[in-house]
């Protein structure tokens, strides 16, 4: 379903990319993690080239993201993303943000994109709150109708980035069991995420990176447990204790 | 006091007749100022480097230099490289592309305090920029211009008052010629200043009552900005 072949990318002299090399299959949970700055966020965006890379191959669901002439609206329109920080967009009700893509970039009829928005929020558990804008929302409530907002557009892959690191620890739950379900339906996912327990029970499996590099990958059990390199075992203990 | 009256009598007719020509001078200014500077600002934000630099041209030039010049170099002086317009028209085009400018930093200042990552999220679902300026950022941004868009028109309505030094018979050329035909320059202005009066409160409460309409939670108006 993705498939990065040597790639590497620079932000001018750095180098944050460095000769990935990942495979991901249909269905499958993959969970990244790794300390700050070490290109987790830029690994996942180059998915839906919300970021370019410079060097290497990447495929996804057969489309050949290395080349320029790729269309990428269509591309992106089967990649669902989800933001750290959520960005609704405030002008709308949860309801509008659902359905907007729907409507202006599958095309479907407004009622038609309305009674889907309405289906998605149901599965996010927010079914009552349809009518209310996003500042009248809590940050777990927001984050499940930005999930709402991109499953409405029966993406092929969902991308997380750090989809509880902005919520109150209260409200994490709530958004992880909306992820856990979904994984459990079989959608393919790349999360990067430091909750343990999410990877523990979903993922098949974990991938670390520093430095631009990814330098583990495994199990979630045996990533946890028997952390192969000093600096995954490092970074492992520090999540542990925090 | 009869005499007070007749006077009242006569010019208030002609003043009316010169506020038709204010008000129709300051909305089409505004209008050409919305249809020209939104334009000027969505290139200033997204447009070629090349085309930014001209358009911060276009809005430097006409911000800083006086309405009054450009009123004159555009009534007496293009005229000398053959492009000579009426009075009126003069007076839409220079009020007009003036504002432009202004409006188009206020636009500039919104559609930036929206922020590059309500972008992000549009371009992110398969929305094309085109299709995420249109949905995603110019209503937030036109709710966010508001204030700043409020003052601008209260800005030309006043401004207007300059066309009549190219003797276009607007409120304050009326008023020039009734003052010094009755000889009475004191309550002739006191009326005309209570004209211009009533025109911007009216007109601000007309933008603040469309401006209650699209309230949004969250997006409330920015910091306005002047002149
Ligand atoms: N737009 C950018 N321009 C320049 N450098 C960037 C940009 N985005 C990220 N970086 C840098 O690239 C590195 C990787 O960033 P990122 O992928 O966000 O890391 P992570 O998500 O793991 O914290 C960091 O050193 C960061 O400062
Ligand atoms: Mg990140």
């Amino acid at each position: 379903m993705i498939k990065f072949k040597g790639v590497n990318k620079w932000f001018g002299k750095l180098h944050v990319l460095r000769d990935i090399d990942l495979h991901v299959s249909p269905g499958e949970v993959v969970v990244v993690c790794g300390p700050s700055g070490s290109g987790k966020s830029t690994l996942i965006r180059c998915i839906n080239r919300l970021e370019k890379f410079q060097k290497g191959e990447l495929f996804v669901d057969g489309t050949p993201l290395h080349d320029h002439s790729t269309n990428l609206t269509k591309l992106r329109a089967e990649i669902g993303f989800v933001f750290q920080q959520f960005h609704l967009y405030p002008h709308m009700t949860a309801l509008q943000n659902v359905a907007l893509a729907p409507i202006n970039v599958r095309k479907m009829k407004r009622a038609d994109a309305e009674a889907l928005a309405h289906e998605k929020l149901a599965r996010v558990g927010l079914a009552d709150k349809a009518d209310a804008h996003p500042t009248q929302l809590s940050g777990g409530q927001q984050q499940r109708v930005a999930i709402a907002r991109g499953l409405a557009m029966s993406p092929k892959i969902m991308l997380f980035d750090e989809p509880t690191s902005a919520l109150d620890p209260e409200m994490i739950g709530e958004v992880l069991d909306v992820m856990v379900k979904l994984a459990s339906e079989g959608m393919t996912m790349c999360v990067v995420t430091h909750e343990m327990g999410f990877a523990r029970q979903v993922a098949h499996r974990v991938i670390f990176m520093d430095e631009g590099s990814l330098v583990e990958t495994g199990k979630p059990h045996d990533f946890f447990a028997n952390p192969q390199t000093d600096r995954a075992a490092q970074f492992i203990s520090k999540i542990l204790t925090h | 006091m009869n005499e007070f009256f007749i006077f009242f009598q006569t010019i208030i007719p002609e003043l009316l007749q010169g506020t038709r020509v204010t008000l129709k001078i300051a909305g089409g200014a505004l209008f050409i100022g919305f249809a020209v500077g939104l334009p000027t600002a969505l290139i200033r934000v997204y447009g070629s480097p090349w085309l930014q630099l001209i358009v911060t041209g276009y809005i430097n030039i006409f911000r800083g230099t006086p309405l009054l010049v450009q009123l004159f170099v555009v009534y007496y002086g293009l005229p000398d490289l053959g492009l000579t317009f009426s009075r009126l028209t003069a007076a839409y085009l220079t009020l007009g592309l003036n504002s432009s400018a202004y409006q188009a930093e206020y636009f500039r200042g919104a559609i930036q305090s929206v922020g590059e990552k309500q972008m992000v999220a549009a371009r992110a679902i398969g929305m094309s920029r085109f299709k995420a300026i249109r949905y995603i950022i110019l209503p937030q941004a036109f709710r966010l211009v508001m204030p700043s868009w409020s003052n601008e028109m209260i800005s030309i309505i006043k401004y207007t008052a300059v066309v009549f030094l190219i003797a276009v018979p607007d409120l304050m050329g009326k008023a020039k010629m009734v003052s010094s035909r009755y000889f009475a320059p004191i309550s002739t202005y006191i009326i005309v200043a209570l004209i211009y009066l009533v025109i911007v409160g009216l007109a601000t409460l007309i933008l603040r009552y469309v401006g209650k309409r699209f309230e949004t939670p969250g997006l409330e108006s920015m910091e306005t900005a002047t002149r």
